[in-house]
């Protein structure tokens, strides 16, 4: 009985405990600047990211080295002198949804606010985010676009290009979790 | 009891992700170029990029004001180097001087990459085929078609320390299928090295140097010896543009030049001014932007 009693305890919190994340690591960010010289845009499809459904945290991560450009010369460029990934490998997000206990997702998507910590370049910066969720079975989609400017995160974009990269870079997030059992 | 849900969820959620698995990253931009400044680098045109390289070398800077040292007499090569894959590119090119015609082949086997994979260097091998399609400079010789062709062999390597230094170090073959004297060499060999230093975001110095192993070449060309040669000079970078300004001893702008033609001195001033202008073009997109 005794031993009843600890697996049962054990088992119920296990699932309060290990229960109820999501993650992928194949959600797609893009990103896309435009200017009146011309569009850049720039596609990475092995992001990681997870939410943890007890808390509504979410995470994501990401190797700067994994953005692929159009031109390959625009793809040394950034990784070389803009966001300097051998310093700098990956950019992170670590935040949380608001009031995610409440939400009821559904098929339909519904509008979210994320607010967390955005660390791109070595530089970190508090950030709210707005996007949408859904669930279809298991699995929970999240889409989210927004703007950041890279000078707020200490990338310096030279003169000589200022006309071609655009003051704000449109951000899209397209991510496909699937429910792990940990 | 009561520790483990506590200690559970102080678990970070970043350990889902993976992240304490390091990651490879391969070393980028060793050089700014496909040529460190006339001959070949270890850098490749990723696939489905065409470059179109446009080479000047002016005459030489001692011929005097009447020339404008040596801007009178320019001679020109135009080329393209295509990207096959990221590793493999193919390329022509055409010389004024001699009018030579020249194709090749490289392919980068070896790159430089550290984190859960390390490797300290990254190497290429190119090889070269030349014709030169002038009028025939030698009455008193055959006229033969593969006398006018002349090969070239090199394995490059090379390493960058940290992000503003790379080093290259290229042995190289030169074949020529027809030499001055029986006392002169149809393949020669050499040892060439080469840095590039960055010193801003978009300005590196450059320097390149072909040592000519000794007593392989007796004869005389124009009445000068043949000699080593060394190039110096700044990349710029703009966007899409590579420019490249140089001071050199070599009058050709490919390794069978620079390797066993270079008779220009630097201690009398016999050197010229030169500078590359490459273009990259992207031909083939990336699969992610096929749609």
């Amino acid at each position: 009985m005794k031993q009843f009693i600890f697996s049962f305890a054990l088992a119920v919190l296990s699932v309060a405990a290990f229960g109820q994340k999501y993650l992928t690591q194949s959600a797609t960010i893009r990103f896309f600047s435009s200017t009146p010289m011309e569009d850049i845009e720039a596609v990475n499809n092995q992001v990681s990211t997870a939410i943890n459904a007890e808390n509504g945290e979410m995470v994501f991560s990401m190797l700067m080295t994994a953005f692929t450009f159009e031109k390959a010369l625009m793809q040394e460029h950034f990784n070389e002198k803009y966001v300097e990934s051998p310093q700098f490998p990956k950019a992170k997000f670590k935040g949380s949804i608001a009031d995610f206990g409440k939400l009821k997702l559904t098929e339909t998507p519904t509008e979210v606010t994320v607010t967390g910590d955005m660390t791109i370049h070595g530089v970190t910066k508090s950030v709210t985010i707005i996007g949408t969720l859904a669930k279809k079975g298991d699995k929970i989609v999240a889409v989210s676009k927004f703007m950041i400017v890279p000078e707020d995160y200490g990338i310096k974009i030279p003169g000589a290009v200022r006309e071609n990269i655009a003051k704000e870079i449109e951000v899209t997030v397209n991510a496909t979790y699937d429910l792990i059992n940990k | 009891m009561a520790a483990l849900p506590l200690a559970a969820q102080d678990d970070d959620l970043f350990d889902l992700l993976g992240e304490d698995e390091p990651v490879t990253q391969y070393t980028i931009a060793t050089f700014k170029s496909t040529r460190l400044i006339s001959g070949h680098s270890v850098e490749t045109n990723s696939a489905g990029v065409l470059q179109f390289l446009i080479g000047h070398r002016f005459g030489r800077v001692n011929s005097g004001w009447r020339d404008l040292y040596g801007i009178d007499n320019a001679t020109i090569r135009l080329g393209f180097d295509y990207g096959i894959t990221d590793n493999l590119n193919v390329g022509i090119g055409r010389s004024s001087f001699q009018k030579t015609y020249d194709a090749m082949v490289k392919y980068r086997f070896l790159r430089q990459k550290s984190g859960a994979e390390n490797f300290p260097i990254t190497a290429t091998y190119v090889a070269s085929m030349f014709v030169r399609a002038d009028d025939w400079p030698h009455p008193d010789r055959t006229n033969y078609f593969t006398s006018r062709m002349s090969y070239h062999h090199g394995l490059l390597i090379a390493r960058k320390f940290g992000e503003s230094l790379s080093v290259q170090l290229m042995p190289s073959l030169v074949h020529r299928n027809l030499v001055k004297t029986q006392d002169d060499m149809n393949t020669v060999a050499s040892m060439g090295a080469g840095f590039s230093a960055r010193v801003s975001g978009s300005l590196r110095v450059n320097a390149e140097y072909h040592y000519l192993l000794p007593n392989q070449i007796v004869s005389t060309i124009g009445g000068e010896n043949v000699k080593n040669s060394l190039s110096i000079g700044v990349d710029l970078e703009t966007g899409g543009h590579v420019f490249q300004l140089h001071f050199t001893n070599s009058r050709g702008m490919t390794e069978q030049y620079l390797i066993s033609e270079t008779t220009g001195s630097w201690a009398d001033g016999g050197i010229h001014f030169g500078f590359n202008v490459s273009r990259v073009f992207t031909v083939k997109k990336p699969k992610a932007f096929k749609e």
